[in-house]
């Protein structure tokens, strides 16, 4: 029995073994056939093209493709850290609503629940780039729903202190403003994710025993007591770890960016990948990132879960 | 009335509620069904009527919908598309039916599959040939996320067996792969499939897009459901191992007779779920430039003549997606509902 498992590995072993290296044959055969010389140089070349937007650094055609792709990882970042938190805050919403003792309220996030969840997500960002491109009036004739913010077809513009969104020419300058493609992904994001992290909150909520509620209340806790000092810290205890890997998602998810425009990470290394032909370091870029990512958030669910096994709370 | 008073008007917080509600929806609800209804164009030969109109342009679906469910597929042939079509979905009903879960299912969808495969490649008597660059559409996404479950399937098991071995090269290879495709986007797994797997495959061969992207998605469920079925295998208890193991069972008798019957039985539910974000995922592969029924109606927008009725195409879009993954969702809750001991019961 022994010796058959050992001689199994090793078989295992020698066909992962010949499978790579029948693919690094191959592979170095074809680039070398059509001229295009690997590895990781043409980072350092000059990009040559222009992204729509950046987030903390400057950014000309002129630079590498080093820097191209940091400011795409500064995007993924920019529109992953604040869609967790709007998807967490509309999903723990949404989430309390379906256990709210009024009907209506109950079905209707019910009803959103089964809608975001039920749609892929690409549809979704297709459907609000929609909205916001085809339904939304031109500059001139901006919807103003609060004073100072401004839908438009160009964008979604909102004022900073003491700066506040100006019509001047064919578009709005001053304050702060969301890109169409920002805003789409942004608003599919939440709104999808929320979906998932609200069915998280309820089930986090229904898990802690009824007799648990029932103490509160004889202790004579209002219903606020209650939430934050009985039901929140037993609940959350349970919902960290699917939440951290909703987050991880919406993160991943946000790599469709590349459908709508929005120059994330994946949309700047396609369009790296398609100008150089280096498709085999672009797709190990983009793995590479998400990789960490993935990698180090299950390093820190390990530890957190560790440290709540420890204090004998977590079953 | 007292229904009302217990439900909608219980406290002062919830009777405000209520009132909010109600009156948003008067204030948003009218206008809504004003532009999708009333005001709406559903028919019209061309778009001057839908620009003229305050309301929605459904006349873009009902106009556009033969391209939106079959793609490029030669026009007086689209029966044999909608054909297979219907046939892939009476699979999928006949398998979720608990009395066709037995070994005769696997043979059921081959032989389900090759027929598709003839109806829709054609190239014998009475079906002309259709290359596979023609396929889109609904069946297109409907063939994507059929193969790729069939296929994925089995492989998934090998995984999941594979990361409960006692061997450790073979754990850590299985470990390795379904954590290395579960850590990365769907997109990147795409892009492999489409600009790198070409470079990988010796000179003078190729496979075609189709494929590629399929055998992308196979290689992407298949980790996703490993991790499904191994929590089947770790819900089955220990003394059943054990008795295998008294009866003098092989490995692969214990398997195959005694644990994958009850661990499968067992996590269909969340194979099921599994399965529902597996066919939204599809829709990725519009981004490869594949035509399935996502890529069909984003093409329809780009006609100029009917450009700008992208919320309705997407709107139409969503219902028919909505429409597949409700009743999926719908199946698992049934399931989820019936107990472990149901699933497990012979019939």
């Amino acid at each position: 029995m022994k010796a058959r498992g050992l001689a199994l590995q090793a078989a295992l072993a020698a066909a992962l073994a010949l499978l790579a290296w029948w693919l690094y044959s191959n592979a170095a055969a074809n680039l070398a056939a059509r001229g295009i010389s690997s590895g990781f140089a043409f980072l350092w070349r000059e990009a040559g093209f222009e992204i729509g937007e950046t987030t903390f650094a400057a950014y000309s055609a002129a630079d590498t493709y080093l820097r191209a792709l940091a400011i795409g990882l500064a995007n993924t970042f920019r529109v992953a850290a604040i869609g967790v938190v709007l998807a967490t805050l509309l999903g723990s919403l949404v989430g309390l609503a379906r256990l709210a003792p009024n009907w209506l309220l109950a079905r209707i996030a019910a009803a959103y629940v089964e809608t975001v969840r039920n749609i892929p997500l690409l549809v979704q960002l297709f459907f609000w780039y929609a909205v916001i491109t085809d339904s939304l009036p031109p500059p001139a004739e901006a919807l103003e729903p609060l004073p100072g913010v401004f839908l438009t077809n160009r964008g979604i513009f909102f004022p900073l202190p003491g700066d506040v969104p100006q019509l001047s020419g064919f578009n709005f300058s001053g304050g702060a403003a969301l890109t169409p493609e920002f805003a789409a992904l942004l608003i599919g994001l939440t709104t999808y994710t929320a979906g998932f992290i609200a069915e998280i909150v309820r089930a986090g909520i229904l898990s802690v025993p009824r007799g648990q509620v029932e103490a509160a209340r004889s202790l004579g806790l209002g219903r606020r007591a209650e939430l934050r000092h009985v039901l929140l810290p037993q609940a959350l205890r349970l919902m960290v770890p699917p939440m951290t890997s909703q987050y991880l998602n919406l993160t991943k998810n946000s790599s469709l960016a590349v459908a709508i425009g929005y120059p994330d990470l994946v949309s700047i290394a396609n369009t790296a990948m398609n100008q150089t032909g280096q498709a085999i370091e672009g797709v190990a870029v983009i793995m590479a990132v998400f990789l960490t990512i993935s990698l180090s958030i299950s390093a820190f669910m390990n530890w957190y879960n560790r440290r709540s096994a420890l204090r004998g709370l977590a079953a | 009335m007292s229904w009302l008073r217990r439900n909608l008007f219980s406290s002062w917080p919830s009777a405000l509620a209520t009132l909010a509600i109600l009156w948003l929806a008067l204030r948003t609800l009218p206008p809504f069904l004003d532009w999708a209804i009333l005001e709406a164009v559903w028919r019209a030969p061309d778009p001057r009527a839908c620009r003229e109109a305050h309301g929605a342009c459904w006349a873009f679906v009902t106009e556009k919908h033969r391209f939106i469910l079959f793609g490029t597929y030669p026009f007086e042939q689209h029966w044999r598309p909608a054909l297979a079509s219907a046939l892939l979905i009476a699979l999928w009903i006949y398998s979720s039916l608990r009395r066709s879960w037995n070994r005769g299912l696997p043979l059921v969808w081959l032989a389900g599959l090759a027929l598709i495969g003839v109806l829709m490649w054609g190239g014998v008597p009475g079906l002309p040939y259709v290359e596979n660059e023609r396929w889109g559409g609904l069946i297109l996404t409907l063939l994507l996320a059929s193969f790729g479950i069939a296929l994925a399937f089995p492989l998934s098991i090998l995984l999941a067996l594979g990361r409960r071995s006692r061997l450790p090269v073979l754990r850590a290879a299985c470990v390795g792969y379904i954590e290395l495709i579960r850590g990365v986007p769907l997109i990147s797994v795409l892009f492999m499939a489409s600009v790198m797997l070409p470079l990988f495959l010796p000179a003078g061969a190729s496979i075609d897009k189709l494929l590629r992207a399929q055998l992308a998605l196979i290689l992407f469920a298949a980790a996703y459901l490993a991790e499904v079925v191994r929590g089947g295998l770790q819900a089955i208890p220990r003394h059943q191992y054990e008795a295998a193991e008294a009866l003098g069972l092989s490995y692969a008798q214990t398997m195959l007779r005694v644990v994958l019957p009850q661990a499968l039985r067992l996590s269909i539910a969340p194979l099921v779920n599994t399965f529902i974000g597996f066919f939204k995922d599809t829709s990725l592969v519009l981004i490869i430039g594949l035509f399935d029924l996502l890529s069909t109606i984003k093409v329809s927008l780009q006609d100029p003549a009917w450009s700008g009725f992208g919320v309705e195409a997407y709107l139409a879009a969503s219902l028919l997606y909505f429409v597949f993954c409700a009743a999926m969702s719908a199946y698992s809750h049934t399931l989820e509902r019936a107990g472990p001991d149901k699933l497990l019961a012979r019939s």
